[in-house]
Order: structure tokens, then sequence, then C-alpha cells
């Protein structure tokens, strides 16, 4: 009960503080939405409003995402009220967890942003919303995993978005959101298939336009190994850097 | 009885020993002064027995607890006031006291109530509302020893808690520390300001270059560096002429004059006043003035961790 008391004071904590933060405004929801925007009212026909959808979907997330932790994290860090949550009878692991299920809250809320612009233009009947959910929720938390090695990394928020951005735009162009896996070069599709990006794109063509490349169930699996892979990494970097 | 046991603790950075060894005991509610200057290894320390660093080799035993394996379990009885105000700026007086209750696992009401409560007494009740960020630095320090307290810790750490604060601000601190004391809490503290160690610490350990050179009371530790019994007299007349007199009548005595009207009488056993006074009258000195001068926590400081550093350099 007390672990769960102190789970969600941080939890709540962190929306209160930093949803509105500026660089959380400028990379995790005003790039994202403009972006959104822009290739919906360049589509001059619905049928590109939907192939575009799960490319603005994982792109919302991803900058949602790593914009949040970069904040949370290194605002913190910078202010040393961090320590305050090291000094604390709180597992690492439960206040890794806390920390991000911030973020993961903040990309999820992110990722219904471009469905929201969507649904005034095409029908979205026939989306299995069962998978878009998990898939949403999955490419968060690896998203947000991502986010906090990089935030466990840099001292200043600025120094956390550029390096941010060095992940993001490769990760972007490597996933197959824009350019399908299968056209990339062959000495690039190795690494796309590294990513957990790729398989939570794949997993949203498949629920939004039904062209997915890989079965959902595999998809989830690797997710999944990806989301356990990176939370040990993370909690080990964090104890390792930080408790000295 | 003791509550906090530290045995050879030892913290490497790389190459770098900032703690070499130290071993020391605090006893159940008292004050322990910890100080050294700059870069002695203080907050080594500290954040080594409050599990913001790990030691390099030791045995840390608090509450009967080995913090070294189980840290977490001793975060609970613990409060940290670390040497610079870490709340969270965005959040107001009450709110940062409220959250760092829940880190705590207390209760909505309770932490509400204890919040209260603690605002009352650090006189922030106005500045409640306000955001942190918009503090002085005296109420900075306050709210961060407030929220130090808030859980009720068996042992507070407070690092520098009155460096760079108004006079005012570091009285009422000090009051609240003795207050703290009162009411059975064991207070490890690092302080810049030997006159506040001397006033408030029951003991003391001085610890230079990563090592601790002296421990013990305020007494002990004056004593350890006191050369004898010392008498300062003012008076009008010639203290030259009555120097073999006051040799013969207090043997082994000396005497360092000062100025034409200043003087002092250094003797290994206290200097019975009467008899000295009377002796000088006679010999027409007249005394208008007679004070024992005993050394501060300041000319042992400045002994001990001089001749520390002197003899680590060679």
């Amino acid at each position: 009960m007390k672990t769960l008391t102190a789970f969600w004071n941080i939890l709540i904590k962190d929306i209160r503080n930093y949803y509105l933060k500026p660089p959380n405004i400028s990379w995790g929801i005003i790039f994202p939405l403009s972006w959104t925007l822009m290739q919906i009212i360049r589509s001059t026909e619905n049928i590109d409003i939907i192939q575009l959808l799960p490319g603005l979907m994982a792109m919302s997330i991803l900058f949602g995402t790593t914009s949040m932790l970069a904040v949370t994290i290194t605002f913190e860090r910078r202010g040393r009220s961090f320590d305050r949550l090291l000094l604390a009878p709180v597992s690492l692991s439960i206040l890794v967890l806390a920390k991000i299920c911030g973020a993961v809250l903040f990309g999820c809320l992110n990722a219904f942003v471009p469905v929201i612009f969507a649904s005034f233009f095409v029908s979205l009947g026939g989306i299995n919303w069962g998978i878009l959910f998990t898939a949403v929720f999955l490419i968060a938390l690896t998203s947000t995993l991502i986010g906090l090695l990089i935030a466990v990394s840099a001292k200043e928020v600025f120094e956390a978005q550029t390096l941010s951005n060095f992940f993001r735009f490769p990760m972007l162009f490597l996933c197959g959101l824009f350019l399908p896996i299968q056209q990339l070069p062959a000495a690039l599709r190795p690494i796309s298939f590294c990513l957990p990006l790729t398989y939570g794109t794949d997993l949203l063509k498949g629920t939004i336009t039904g062209s997915s490349i890989m079965h959902s169930a595999f998809s989830i699996l690797m997710l999944l190994a990806f989301a356990a892979g990176l939370f040990l990494i993370s909690r080990r970097s964090i104890q390792k850097k930080w408790i000295l | 009885m003791e509550i906090v046991n530290v045995k050879n603790l030892k913290k490497l950075y790389g190459d770098f020993l900032a703690v070499d060894n130290i071993s020391f005991h605090i006893n159940k509610g008292e004050i322990f002064g910890f100080l050294g200057p700059n870069g002695a290894g203080k907050t080594s320390t500290i954040n080594m027995l409050t599990g913001l660093s790990r030691p390099s080799g030791s045995e840390i035993h608090i509450n009967s607890i080995d913090a070294v394996r189980d840290i977490k379990k001793v975060q609970r009885i613990i409060g940290i006031v670390p040497d610079e105000s870490n709340l969270y700026g965005e959040m107001n007086g009450f709110d940062n006291l409220c959250f760092c209750a829940a880190l705590y696992g207390m209760e909505k009401k309770e932490r509400e109530k204890k919040a209260k409560e603690l605002l009352n007494l650090f006189n922030l009740t106005e500045a409640g509302n306000r955001p942190f960020r918009a503090y002085s630095k005296g109420m900075k320090r306050k709210l961060t020893i407030a929220a130090g307290i808030i859980h009720n810790p068996k042992i507070l750490f407070l690092d520098e808690p009155t460096t760079g604060i108004d006079v005012e601000s570091a009285r009422h601190i000090r009051k609240l520390i003795l207050d703290l004391k009162d009411k059975g809490t064991t207070i490890f503290l690092t302080t810049h300001y030997l006159e506040e160690a001397q006033r408030i610490c029951d003991r003391i350990a001085l610890i230079v270059k990563g090592r601790i050179v002296k421990i013990g009371t305020v007494n002990e530790l004056m004593e350890s560096t006191m050369q004898g019994h010392i008498v300062q007299l003012t008076y009008q007349g010639r203290m030259e002429t009555v120097q073999k007199e006051l040799k013969e009548h207090f043997p082994g005595c000396t005497i360092k004059i000062l100025s034409n009207d200043s003087s002092q009488l250094i003797n290994k056993e206290p200097v019975p006043l009467f008899p000295l006074l009377q002796l000088l009258h006679n010999k027409g000195v007249s005394v208008y003035e007679a004070k024992e001068i005993k050394p501060t926590l300041e000319d042992v400081f400045v002994e001990i961790t001089g001749l520390e550093t002197d003899r680590a350099n060679k």
C-alpha cells in the first residue's frame, strides 16, 4: 500500500508538473500535431489518410514519450530533486515504473490526436481496436524506455532533446513508416528489425490498413521482449550512473 | 546505545580516495557533528550512509539494519536534508511537503495534517501556497528541513543546514534542531560554522582528506589541544618587574607579555586568582581584569586540521 501511494504520487506529480513544460509542448505536442495537420490537409483522397494514419500515430507516440522523459528526468536531475526520489524508501524498479508511466500515458494520448482528426474525414469502422490499443501501448512503452536511456545520459533538457533526435529521425525512416522495409537497401534491413518501432508500426499497419508483413502475435511478443530488455538496461544504467 | 555504527568506510572515485577507512558510531538521541574543510569527505560520507552513493568497502549498521545490503529499509527511518534545497520549484510549499510524505507511504489525511503542522512550526504558513521557486534562501532551507522530518525519522542527516542564510533563520533552524533532539531524534550534522557545532553538538568528528583525525565531545577536543591553563590579565604597572616572584609562587608557569598593559600567565595547574592578584597588588601592579582563556573549537579545528593537512602534504 505504501509503495502504491508513492508510485501514484510520483506519477501525478509528473503529469501536473511536466505535461505542459515548453520543451514538451514544442517536441511532444506541436511537432506531431502540425505534422498530422499538414499531412491530412495535403491528402486529397481519403485512402491517403488511412495509409498515413499508422505513421502519424507512431510518430506522435515516439516524439511525445521521448520528449516527456527528456523533460521529467533531466529537469529533476539538474535541480537535484531526483535525488529526493532516490533517497525515498521506494525500490528503483517502482521508481522507474512511476517515471515511465507518465510518459507512456502522454504518448498514448498523443497517439489518438491523428485518430481524432482522421475520424472527421474517413470511416475507421474496420479497425481492430483491441490490437490498435495494444500497439499504441507497446509503442509508447518501448519508446519511453528508449527516451529514459537517452535521458539518463544527458545533463540538460536541450542535450536530451538533441540526443533524442539523433535516434528519433533515423528510427522513423528505418521502421517502415515512410518506406516499406522491403524497399530499404539490403544493408539497412537488419537494422530495421532491431528497432521496436518496426514491430509497433507493423501492428498499426496491420490493424488500420491490413498491410502488415509480420503476424500480430509475433510483433506483440517482440515488443514485450524489447520492453523487458530496455527496462532492465535502463534500471541498471540509472543504478550505475546515478548511485555512484 | 549506538544507533549508527560505521566500520572502515571507504569511497574511491576512480583513483581518488574520497573517504579513507573511517570508523565511528553515533549514540541514540545525540547530535553528532561532522566537521572538516571543503572536500574533506563530509558529503561523500553522508551520501554513502543514506544510499545516494555506494561505499567502496565498509560495514554500516543503522538501527541494527545492514545499510549496505538493505538501504531501502534504512531509508524508511532516516530523514535527509542535503546541502542544496532539492524540492520542486513548480510546486508550492504545502504540495512539496505532501509529496515528500507520500514517498514514505503516508495517507492523504495524515500527510496534509503533518504538512500544515510543519508549515506552522517553520513560520511558513502564509508562504504555503506559493511556488517553492519564489521562496527566499532561508525559507527554502526551512522547507527542505520540514520535508526531511515529515515522516518522523529516527535519524536526521543535515548537510550544512545554516549555510548561506540570514542570522534569524539560522537561529530558528538551530532551535528546531535542538527541539528535535529533545524529542529523541538522533542528528548527524555537517557544518562549516564551528561556533554552531560547539553550541549544539554532543560529539564531534573532525575529518581531513577523507580521514577522521579527532573524535570526541567538545570538551575532550578542546582539552586535547590545551597547552595549560591560561589567565589573561589587564593591568596598570610594570609586569617585567614581578616576573621572578610570579615564577617562584607558581613554579613551572610561563609569562607571556602581550602589550604594555596585558599579559598571559600559562600554568599546567589551574591558577588560584586571589593569591595572584594579591601578589601583583603588593608589587604595584593594579589588575583591573583577569579572565581564563580557553581554546575555542576553531582553535582546535585550525590546529588539528592544519597539522593534518601539512602532514598529508608532506
